[in-house]
């Protein structure tokens, strides 16, 4: 048994990394880049605290949640060309292409994925100040929502954390 | 490729000490190597390794949590408590199958 090699899981020691996502936009394709992020971290042993601000609300106010869109005006990686992007359905069609590919890769939608994380240890924080500007309170939001902070409160909790905008 | 012993066998592992061999795995191998990173194998635990290994045989790719939740009936919530901190890697580890690739 001496010469067994054995993969260190890091058990020992309590890393203490720490990783903080701030979720400004609020549509599908920015939704995504958070939540597979986060994933991934949590998986590591990573601590993850997400928080949702301005656009980003709309990942977790239980009335936008569900129909996040994908738009491609103003996205040249779509490789289409731009004039077609603001007319009519192309969102539409762009949105359910987009979750169409990820349904086919068992990417869960934006509530179930939300749900993972939280299953999966993470903090879920939402913006005091979108909260006001929206007219919002806490049972608007998505259920696994842990508190409406500030933004210093949110600064404050993730010290010595690393950052991630999108 | 180096090669370890478990259990008294010549096993074929990566330079991790992941098991590349398939059927190099035996229930007593999981045994010694769940105990050499500190897990103590319930039922539970059993219940996960035995989908892992069936789902590899018949797909090729060890699943990833999301999967064993999905298709596996395990929660998200149980991995995390069986395998703490990083329960995709200690399953697959302990399962002797490679790390899983997919992203979610």
């Amino acid at each position: 048994m001496s010469d067994m090699i054995v993969p260190s899981f890091g058990n020992d020691e309590d890393s203490g990394r720490k990783l903080a996502i701030i979720c400004s936009k609020g549509s599908l394709d920015m939704a995504y880049p958070a939540f597979i992020l986060g994933n991934a971290a949590l998986g590591e042993g990573i601590a993850v605290d997400l928080f949702f601000t301005f656009w980003g609300f709309d990942i977790i106010n239980n009335k936008t949640m569900d129909h996040l869109k994908f738009s491609p005006v103003g996205n040249t990686a779509t490789h289409m060309p731009a004039a077609l992007g603001p007319l009519p359905g192309v969102t539409s069609f762009a949105t359910h292409s987009l979750k169409k590919s990820l349904a086919e890769l068992d990417v869960p939608e934006v509530r179930d994925f939300l749900d993972l994380l939280k299953d999966s240890g993470a903090n879920i924080w939402a913006c005091q100040l979108s909260a006001d500007m929206n007219h919002l309170v806490k049972e608007d939001l998505y259920e696994g929502v842990d508190a409406i902070i500030n933004a210093s409160a949110f600064i404050e909790m993730t010290d010595g954390a690393q950052l991630l905008f999108i | 490729m180096p090669t370890t012993v478990i259990e008294g066998h010549d096993i074929s592992v990566d330079d991790e000490g992941f098991l590349t061999e398939y059927d190099q795995w035996d229930p007593s191998i999981a045994c010694a190597l769940a105990t050499a990173i500190g897990v103590d194998l319930t039922d539970e635990h059993w219940k996960v390794i035995n989908f892992l290994r069936e789902d590899f045989k018949v797909n090729g790719a060890t699943p990833t949590l999301r999967r064993v939740s999905t298709a596996g009936g395990i929660d998200t919530k149980s991995l995390f408590a069986l395998f703490p901190k990083k329960p995709a890697k200690k399953m697959s580890y302990i399962a002797g199958l490679p790390k899983p690739a997919g992203c979610v």
